[in-house]
């Protein structure tokens, strides 16, 4: 059987392969993605930590569970608006390489 | 859930979101992506939450990335054109990855552990006292089955009403902003 | 008590309200008039009171700088002149400065130099003192350098307040001194403080007192125009003419002598018998008087006949109070203020008359002209020269000449002599200016000025002959009580003094009726003795010179390198490595949040 610890490992390492990805890639739909995975590491947590610390009638703790179904729906709004102005972005552009977006640069 | 059956998904999720971060062509990172979402459906479901596992399959696998895929397509990308990649970004995201991992089999390592709770018929059909007798989350509970989607919906509709109308508004306003966003500006 | 509050602060909210809100509305003189009348009224109000109040300015721990007000005999006669003199010149300016764009700023100036002669008058401590001391200094400057636009007004308000500056620090050393004699900085108890410093150090006592003493005496040299920093008064006659008949006359050059008879009044006279530094002061004195009356004598600008008249009269007032006969000094102020005021405001009804020209052999007849003017001009003039009896210069002096006669013969023959001076170098400006023929256009078309100028002058005029016999009643120091001191050598005085008189009026006389130029020519005295162009020349030169390349180095390199230089290299240099950090890469601020995230969780966590 696998351990809470065990779930919590996989999560993190999936989280931070999350990182590591919005670190190094320059596409900008590959960082949107990587954003996605550390949602869903997060979510993986929550599920765990559900399961392992019942409610007191036994049951799995359904908060967790239902804090998951809120992070989906406001990742899918987020998506929505993320590439929408990735869109915009690229007709204003005609890129979506963030190296080659750098009007923020001081 | 068996213990290789958690490996075996964990490493199917692991190995998709590394592909993620390591395909140069958009297309297969997104499928990458669809994998490692299965994998993580997988564990959900691993862990009795039907009802998350399904969503994840559902809403995430089936309309966010397709949506990915979908923008991929419009925008119509190349693959990355500079094939020398830039060693500064990886050192970075490698040094990134290797201290968190360091960090969290150090917090892991050092934090109490524990094993799953007992989920058998035995204790459904014990919790099925908490409940009004009449209602469907005690009857199922009481044929030794976890309805975890009336258990979520209950929390949902009785703890959580107000955050829930206030996401319905969210998304609303989401989709106006997209349909703002994405409309080409009268020349 | 409020009264005196009141006094003191009316100017100042004058001033202010003039310079803040009422610089486009053409109020500002009736204001600071009716300000000046007001303060008038007060100090009438106020004559005899003998009170103390104060409230603390600034506290330290246990010390505390406090704002006071001492009304005694010297503080509310002296508050009469201050305000008197201040209120006829304020109406005086009316007309004088009628058609001057800057009016509101010049009447700003003078209810700020009200405020600040008044603070000084008042005050019941040595830093209060010191603080209104350097705002007259201030006002000073501004209304000397009225008409900036003029580079010899400017210079000359620059050199007013350098050669102040001089003064007043040694006038900062020698009240520090003082402090740390007595322990006290109110008048009230540095008597006592210094019994005790006396009894506790008798070897050493009259020499560090007498230390203290001179440095003050630094700070009355500057303000009162004592050789060798007499240089800034003349050059100070640049500014409007009631200006200098109220400040550079009446009552801020007197504040020297004020503060000195202030001084041996709280320490006690006593302890002024005999000391070293009272010798300096009345040698100082003596000596000033004598080279000014000499300087005087050979002036073609009335101003500068008068401003070196003022010198003169100054060292008489000093020497008088390092002769330890401060009471003289205080009357000699008293009745000088009124008739140099007099001959300041005659002056300046001259001036205005004929368009600004100030040379005296540019004038002449004037006295059929403007008879008013011409006639107090006169009485002034009789006051300023002792006629005996009638004016009140005659018994202020004769107290002054009584006093050196007592106490040091050859000061008393160069008293005797600067008075014989005076009496010459006065008549030869009167006759130059108001009688034989006229000798310039300007002066062919004086006629004779308005009445806001001519009832001061009046005023003046009774004051002149009247000050002396109306002491009693404005409370005004008057040593003609002093029987004992008066009967001695009275009449070897007198006869001197008039035997002076006579003289001066003689060859002034013979000399300067019916000239059209300078019968006498001393280039000597007409360049004042070369001290100017020695300070110019030499001490400017050198250690000015000297001084400023050793400050511009250590400007450049100090200042602008290193702190206000090095201050900016520093903020652009952070900005830039901050501007690196701004990079607009994306990864890059991922990158920094990622380790901002796994810094939490260290902190956290382990």
């Amino acid at each position: 059987m696998a351990t809470l610890n065990d779930y919590l490992l996989v999560s993190g390492l999936l989280f931070a392969m999350g990182l590591a990805g919005v670190v190094l890639r320059r596409n900008i739909i590959i960082v949107f993605m990587c954003l996605e995975l550390m949602l869903s590491a997060a979510n993986l947590s929550l599920v765990a930590f559900s399961r392992f610390n019942p409610a007191p009638n036994g049951l799995p703790d359904t908060n967790g569970q239902m804090l998951v179904f809120f992070v989906v729906t406001v990742a899918a709004a987020e998506v929505a608006v993320g590439l929408a102005i990735i869109v915009a972005l690229y007709r204003a552009r005609q890129t979506i390489h963030t190296d080659e977006l750098t009007s923020l640069k001081g | 859930m068996p213990s290789y059956l958690f490996w075996i998904l964990s490493a199917l999720m692991l190995m998709g979101g590394g592909a993620v971060i390591a395909f140069r062509n958009p297309v297969s990172s997104a499928l990458s992506v669809v994998a490692c979402f299965v994998g993580l459906a997988g564990l959900f479901i691993g862990l009795s939450a039907f009802f998350v596992g399904v969503i994840q399959i559902l809403v995430y696998t089936g309309a966010v990335m397709v949506l990915f895929v979908f923008i991929i397509m419009l925008l119509d990308l190349k693959d990355e054109e500079k094939a020398a990649k830039p060693l500064l970004p990886i050192a970075a995201g490698v040094v990134l990855f290797v201290v968190f991992t360091v960090q969290l089999i150090g917090v892991l390592s050092r934090s109490p552990n524990k094993i799953a709770p007992d989920l058998s018929a035995k204790t459904l059909v014990l919790a099925a006292n908490s409940f009004p007798p009449t209602s469907k989350i005690a009857t199922t509970l009481s044929q030794g089955k976890l309805p975890d989607v009336h258990l979520i919906g209950h929390t949902l509709f009785t703890q959580n009403n107000l955050q829930l109308q206030i996401l319905g508004v969210l998304l609303l306003v989401a989709t106006i902003g997209v349909v703002v966003l994405s409309k080409r500006q009268a020349d | 008590m409020n009264l005196a509050w009141i006094l003191l602060f009316l100017p100042l909210a004058v001033a202010v309200a003039n310079q803040l809100a009422l610089k486009k509305t053409g109020l500002a003189p009736t204001l600071s008039v009716a300000s000046a009348l007001v303060t008038f009224v007060i100090a009438v109000l106020l004559l005899g009171e003998n009170e103390t109040s104060h409230f603390a300015w600034a506290t330290v721990g246990e010390f505390s700088i406090n704002i006071g007000i001492k009304l005694d005999q010297l503080s509310t006669g002296m508050m009469i002149v201050v305000t008197g003199v201040g209120l006829l010149v304020h109406i005086f300016s009316l007309a004088y400065m009628k058609d001057d764009a800057a009016k509101a700023r010049y009447f700003t100036g003078l209810s700020l130099f009200m405020f600040s002669m008044t603070g000084i008058v008042l005050a019941d401590n040595f830093i209060m003192t010191f603080i209104f001391w350097e705002l007259v200094g201030l006002s000073s400057y501004l209304l000397i350098g009225h008409w900036y636009e003029k580079d010899t007004a400017a210079n000359a308000a620059k050199k007013a307040f350098l050669c102040n500056r001089v003064g007043d620090f040694g006038f900062m050393v020698g009240i520090l001194m003082l402090w740390g004699i007595t322990g006290h900085l109110a008048f009230d108890h540095m008597q006592a403080g210094l019994e005790l410093f006396q009894k506790a150090n008798p070897a050493i006592c009259g020499g560090v007192l007498s230390a203290a003493v001179l440095c003050i005496f630094c700070g009355a040299v500057g303000k009162s125009a004592q050789l060798p920093l007499h240089v800034w008064l003349p050059d100070a006659m640049e500014g409007p003419t009631p200006v200098s008949a109220l400040i550079h006359a009446a009552t801020m050059v007197a504040a020297g002598v004020y503060m000195l008879f202030r001084l041996q009044l709280t320490l006690g006279f006593a302890n002024f018998e005999g000391l070293q530094a009272s010798q300096v002061i009345a040698w100082t004195g003596g000596i000033t008087s004598l080279v000014a009356a000499l300087m005087a004598t050979q002036q073609d600008d009335i101003k500068r006949v008068l401003a070196y008249s003022t010198l003169s009269q100054l060292g008489y007032m000093v020497m008088a109070v390092g002769l330890n006969s401060g009471e003289a000094a205080m009357f000699h102020l008293f009745t000088h203020a009124w008739f140099k005021a007099l001959l300041f405001l005659g002056a300046g009804a001259i001036i205005y008359a004929c368009h600004h020209e100030q040379d005296i052999w540019k004038m002449g007849g004037l006295l059929k002209k403007m008879p008013i003017t011409g006639i107090t001009f006169g009485i002034g003039t009789a006051a300023l020269i002792a006629v005996p009896y009638v004016t009140s210069g005659f018994y202020s002096k004769e107290e002054i000449l009584s006093a050196a006669y007592n106490h040091d013969k050859i000061l008393f023959g160069i008293a005797v002599f600067v008075a014989f001076l005076t009496t010459f170098y006065m008549t030869r400006a009167f006759v130059v200016t108001f009688l034989g023929k006229t000798r310039s256009d300007q002066a062919d078309h004086a006629h004779e000025v308005g009445p806001l100028m001519w009832l001061p002058l009046i005023i003046l005029a009774g004051m002149a002959i009247g000050s002396a016999w109306i002491t009693g009643p404005l409370c005004a120091i008057d040593p003609r009580t002093h029987a004992q001191e008066h009967a001695h050598g009275h009449f070897v005085i007198l006869g001197l003094s008039i035997t002076a008189l006579v003289l001066g009026l003689i060859s002034g006389f013979v000399l300067y009726t019916g000239k059209n130029q300078d019968p006498l020519s001393i280039p000597l005295l007409k360049n004042r003795f070369y001290i100017d162009g020695f300070y110019d020349n030499f001490i400017v030169r050198y250690f000015q010179d000297a001084f400023a390349s050793l400050v511009a180095f250590f400007d450049e390199l100090f200042i602008d390198g290193l702190m206000v230089g090095g201050l900016s290299r520093s903020a652009e240099s952070v900005g830039n490595i901050f501007r690196r950090v701004q990079s607009g890469s994306l990864q890059g601020y991922a990158f920094f949040f990622g380790l901002g995230v796994i810094l939490v969780i260290y902190f956290t966590a382990f």
